[in-house]
């Protein structure tokens, strides 16, 4: 199974094994990883699963929608190049091995 | 005196955003969430979405794994029903089990679907008719689905509406009853209500506005709805006509309550040692003039978690004003709502394609609220221009959980 690794505000990191189509917003709740909110379960709608892709990570991504691009303009922490909904992320061979940072805050 | 014991009542998004923020903010209090339902804590969206349609498991739809709740110190009391509150003693009563003390409660006990009352249910057994409102029922409701062919759904409401579109989705024959001229009631304006007609119809679902089912029968392997006019054959036949807020158990215990929990602006019920938030709290707004309103949303209750939260672990916090938005999704159409639109005297429609607009509803100049079919960013926009019009910063105080 891919290997995703969430890297906390103060540097704790974990990495879990998230099944494959499994997005990173709900491998994050499902591991209980803190900071990661996902209200609206999944739908692209919340912006509180907003995650920073690590730099080296950052190719490996497939493109961005319309919809995910919006509500990144709505997040509760600084968007930056590397901000993506992790509910839009999911887990892949490709993907094996990707760092994600969580942001400070998610709710506005 | 500080707050050390809290127990929440309810562990939906409100009293599960509740219990994590607290943590989050460091409070070390003792903390109880109590549900009847005996399913570990679980988001109720996609009940109607991706859990309906078999996309995602129950599982997918827990907030966070068991696991969770034992790290954070979080008391999970599942599979008991309260049976009062002992407002002198300050403790909650339960079915089979030692009260729960509390020097603070939160009722977040939600909202239960209305029964269909119609003059002929002749000789049906409750199972009959499907509700949506737990995940037994939302897994049952798809295996009703999974087996049968015509779906028909009473209440062209938003619950109704996904299950529809869900059950077209999957080739089922779907028929809606709506007993208003138009889908979605006062939740939309005219212009989103005609739009995702169109779009169910197109779909193949049969829309009957204006129509009141009078009687439903089983004849042989089959259920039978009348409206007056004619009849419509059903394997699954689905309620979704409205919601009735769970406000006994305050009532019961002598706390102010008006259709829900009347709290004021701190969300703090008639008992300052109670407060009630999410679809049951009844709490002041400009939009509810003397009565205030009663949201049914995720974002309503996960703010009023967040804001009884942030006021239980001592923070400072202003009264509470926050931007509503809901959002639903049909036919892969998703729909934004950014504030109350319900009362509106004029529209203003921008389209950037033929299915991506944003209907503005004012009442004179004022902008009520914005409702976005697949446009996020004018979602967003409306949010924060309704946020700087009411003087807000648009929420409570960020908080990560």
């Amino acid at each position: 199974m891919p290997k995703v690794t969430y890297v906390q505000p103060d540097g704790a990191r974990e990495t879990f094994d998230i099944a494959t189509g499994k997005s990173l917003m709900l491998g994050a709740q499902s591991h209980g990883v803190a900071g990661i909110l996902g209200e609206c379960g999944g739908q692209a709608m919340c912006a509180t699963c907003h995650v920073y892709v690590d730099a080296k990570d950052l190719d490996l991504l497939p493109s961005m929608s319309d919809d995910e691009d919006a509500m990144l303009e709505d997040t509760a922490s600084e968007r930056k190049p590397t901000s993506r909904l992790s509910c839009q992320l999911e887990a892949s061979d490709e993907l094996d091995g990707i760092v994600v940072h969580l942001p400070e805050e998610q709710a506005l | 005196m500080s707050v050390r014991r809290v127990a929440v009542v309810g562990a939906g998004h409100a009293g599960f955003t509740v219990c994590a923020t607290l943590r989050t903010l460091g409070w070390d209090g003792e903390l109880t969430l109590i549900d009847s339902d005996d399913s570990l804590p679980y988001q109720r969206p996609p009940l109607s979405k991706k859990v309906l349609a078999g996309v995602e498991t129950l599982e997918d739809a827990y907030f966070r794994p068991r696991a969770f709740y034992d790290d954070h110190g979080i008391g999970l009391v599942l599979g008991h029903r309260v049976v009062g509150i002992d407002r002198a003693e300050r403790a909650v009563q339960l079915d089979d089990r030692p009260p729960v003390s509390y020097d603070h409660l939160v009722l977040a006990t939600g909202a239960r679907p209305r029964p269909l009352r119609l003059e002929a249910l002749s000789g049906l057994g409750p199972e009959s008719v499907c509700y949506l409102h737990t995940a037994d029922q939302g897994i049952g409701l798809r295996e009703r689905i999974a087996a049968g062919t015509r779906v028909v759904i009473i209440g062209g409401g938003f619950i109704g509406l996904e299950v529809a579109s869900m059950a077209a989705c999957a080739g089922k024959d779907v028929v809606v009853f709506e007993v208003a001229e138009r889908l979605m009631g006062r939740a939309v304006s005219v212009p989103i209500a005609e739009y995702f007609h169109d779009l169910h119809t197109a779909a193949g679902v049969q829309v009957r506005l204006s129509s009141t089912v009078c009687s439903v029968q089983r004849v042989v392997d089959r259920l039978e709805l009348h409206d007056g006019h004619s009849s419509v054959a059903a394997d699954v036949v689905v309620a979704g006509v409205g919601v009735a807020p769970n406000d006994e158990l305050a009532a019961q215990a002598g706390l102010a309550t008006n259709d829900g929990v009347v709290v004021d602006a701190q969300l703090r019920t008639t008992d300052p040692h109670i407060s009630a938030i999410g679809d049951c709290a009844r709490f002041p707004h400009a939009a509810g003039k003397q009565s205030g309103i009663r949201l049914e949303s995720v974002q309503n209750a996960s703010d009023h978690g967040r804001h009884v939260a942030a006021l239980l672990a001592g923070e400072p916090v202003p009264p509470y004003d926050v931007v509503p938005w809901f959002w639903t999704e049909q036919h892969g159409r998703k729909l934004q709502m950014a504030g109350l639109t319900a009362g509106y005297d004029r529209t203003e429609i921008v389209h950037t394609e033929p299915d991506k607009f944003s209907v503005y509803c004012y009442a004179g100049t004022r902008l009520l609220g914005c409702e976005s079919v697949n446009s996020p960013k004018d979602h967003a926009r409306a949010r924060k221009q309704l946020a700087a019009a009411r003087g807000s910063g648009g929420g409570s105080p960020p908080v990560t959980v």
